[in-house]
């Protein structure tokens, strides 16, 4: 009876999290502008959604956009992030701890509030506060503390002899940290990366706040979409988008995951 | 910036790195430099710019009008009421349907390998706008969606942030020693009253890191409210972005993201946010 009732809470669970996401996938088949039954019996299974995403050139650069900011923001905020974590990891004083307090600030506070605090700081500086590079910064502050918390673990998990140890054989300093330090914390490294590119990709708030005239994110023109609402030309091409993100991100973990299992089995 | 540089640089001086310092110039704890510079000009001084905008007028002197007008309006007074209702009802929807699934995740042999886990944590990866967009067409779909735009906004809010609140609680039940319970069990304390005063006890602090990850968002997360209320439903974060891009008074919308800023405080203070940090950053 116990094993009955988790199974079937769980069960419902599940549903209540892929339910939308599998009527997505399914109404990214059906050519309609709102999604509903009548529409699904009469019009039939098509692949138009998909040709009409496609032969959309905006939001095909849209897509690409949102990519390659995504991957410049993680690449500085690893870079940023695994240096920040070694640094306040070592640092017993002031600064590494100003640091790690810092870092806390964008986990913790209103996105809304980094976003608008940014736009100040850009408007103060260089008058106009949209820019590709407010943009990249913005982003930035708000992946980089995720990094440090990945790297942070494999650090503390780390013995901390090894680095002496290569000191004392006479490797420099910056070579043991290149090859032991860098090498023992490097699934930690990794999955900061992985994490900073997810929370790019999934952002709003802060692109809705810097990004230039005319640029937009996945994020940004999804929602603008919505917000306009009713039966927009662009919106059921968006299933077809979201569809195609779905089943790229389940096969990814699900492949990541089936990896990692090999990996422990061998 | 190249002001807040050198500032950092030379908070830096040979004092606690004069140890280190021995063997070579180059010292591990040198390294958290740029991220600090980094944190200093875009975190911190912006920070000190909401501060400074909050109590100042648009002509730059010093007033409280900001938040005097801010806490004499009937109508934004009432919207920090509704979005902090909207948060609770989030934040405690979220622990009540969470909890259960973490436990019987922890617990059961149904989590085997870490497939559920995984299962469950999945839309953590997925843009929230396209989730929401997913929930919303099931809802047009099931006929719920504009029946009522409270329950909407809920529905929509909660979907987005349970895997923010199942994680971490999972996190904590999967770390807890097992053999407590057993103890409490051989004592002859009933499977009610261990779970009441063992399991829940120990695992607050998952809770709590859930809570700052739903609470703080469900408040502030405007699109959801936007897409999923009719536009009928405004959160404390909507006011600042009509602040900001409306009606471009940034003084009157700084003061808000100060009051923002204070309620954060106070709640890290309340959930021990700012203690405790080895299980946060387990959890994340």
């Amino acid at each position: 009876m116990k094993k009955f009732l988790q199974i079937f809470y769980v069960a419902l669970m599940l549903l209540f999290i892929y339910a939308p996401i599998f009527t997505l996938v399914l109404y990214s088949f059906v050519d309609t502008p709102v999604v509903n039954i009548k529409d699904a019996l009469e019009i039939g299974f098509s692949f138009n959604l998909y040709q009409k995403l496609f032969n959309d050139a905006a939001l095909m650069k849209i897509v690409w956009d949102t990519l390659l900011l995504a991957l410049i923001v993680a690449i500085l905020a690893t870079l940023l992030g695994t240096l920040g974590a070694i640094g306040i990891y070592y640092s017993k004083g002031k600064l590494g701890k100003s640091v790690s307090v810092a870092s806390r600030i964008p986990v913790i506070n209103a996105e809304i509030v980094t976003a608008v605090a940014l736009v100040l700081l850009f408007a103060f500086i260089f008058t106009e506060s949209r820019s590709y590079f407010a943009m990249i910064v913005g982003h930035t502050v708000i992946t980089t503390p995720f990094v440090v918390l990945s790297v942070m673990p494999k650090l503390k998990q780390m013995d901390s002899n090894l680095y002496e140890a290569a000191l004392d054989l006479g490797a420099t300093p910056f070579k043991a940290l290149f090859k032991v330090v860098i090498p023992e914390i490097l699934p930690g490294i990794l999955s900061g990366f992985m994490m900073a590119i997810t929370l790019s990709l999934d952002d709003y708030i802060i692109s809705a706040y810097t990004k230039p005239a005319g640029f937009d994110t996945i994020s940004t023109y999804v929602y603008g979409a919505m917000a306009k609402s009713n039966a927009n030309s662009s919106l059921p091409a968006l299933r077809a988008l979201s569809a195609i993100i779905f089943v790229v991100i389940i096969l990814v973990v699900v492949i990541k995951n089936l990896v990692a299992r090999k990996k422990e089995v061998n | 910036m190249q002001n807040a540089n050198s500032k950092r640089v030379s908070c830096e001086p040979l004092g606690i790195g004069g140890q280190k310092a021995k063997f070579s110039p180059f010292s591990r704890k040198q390294l958290c430099i740029p991220y600090g510079v980094f944190l200093a000009c875009f975190v911190v001084i912006p920070l000190l710019l909401i501060v400074f905008y909050s109590f100042t007028d648009k002509n730059g002197n010093i007033s409280l009008d900001n938040f005097i007008r801010f806490f004499s309006s009937a109508t934004t007074l009432s919207t920090v009421i509704i979005s902090i209702l909207i948060a609770l009802a989030t934040t405690i929807i979220c622990i009540l349907l969470a909890y259960p699934v973490a436990y019987v995740l922890a617990n059961s042999k149904l989590n085997k390998g870490g497939t559920l886990l995984m299962l469950f944590i999945m839309p953590m990866w997925i843009n929230f706008v396209l989730r929401a967009m997913a929930m919303k067409d099931l809802l047009t779909l099931t006929g719920i969606f504009g029946v009522n735009n409270y329950l909407n906004v809920i529905i929509g809010m909660v979907y987005d942030y349970l895997p923010f609140m199942i994680l971490p609680i999972y996190t904590v039940l999967i770390k807890m020693d097992k053999s407590l319970i057993e103890a409490s069990q051989d004592l002859g304390a009933s499977p009610l009253k261990t779970f009441t005063k063992v399991t829940l006890p120990l695992s607050l602090s998952g809770i709590a890191s859930g809570v700052t990850m739903v609470f703080m968002p469900t408040m502030t997360c405007y699109v959801i409210s936007d897409t999923f209320g009719n536009g009928l439903i405004t959160i404390i974060g909507k006011l600042i972005d009509e602040q900001f891009t409306t009606f471009q008074n940034w003084n009157l919308g700084s003061a808000m993201a100060m009051v923002l800023l204070v309620i954060m405080l106070v709640s890290m203070w309340v959930t021990g946010g700012f203690k405790n940090q080895d299980e946060k950053e387990g959890s994340l």
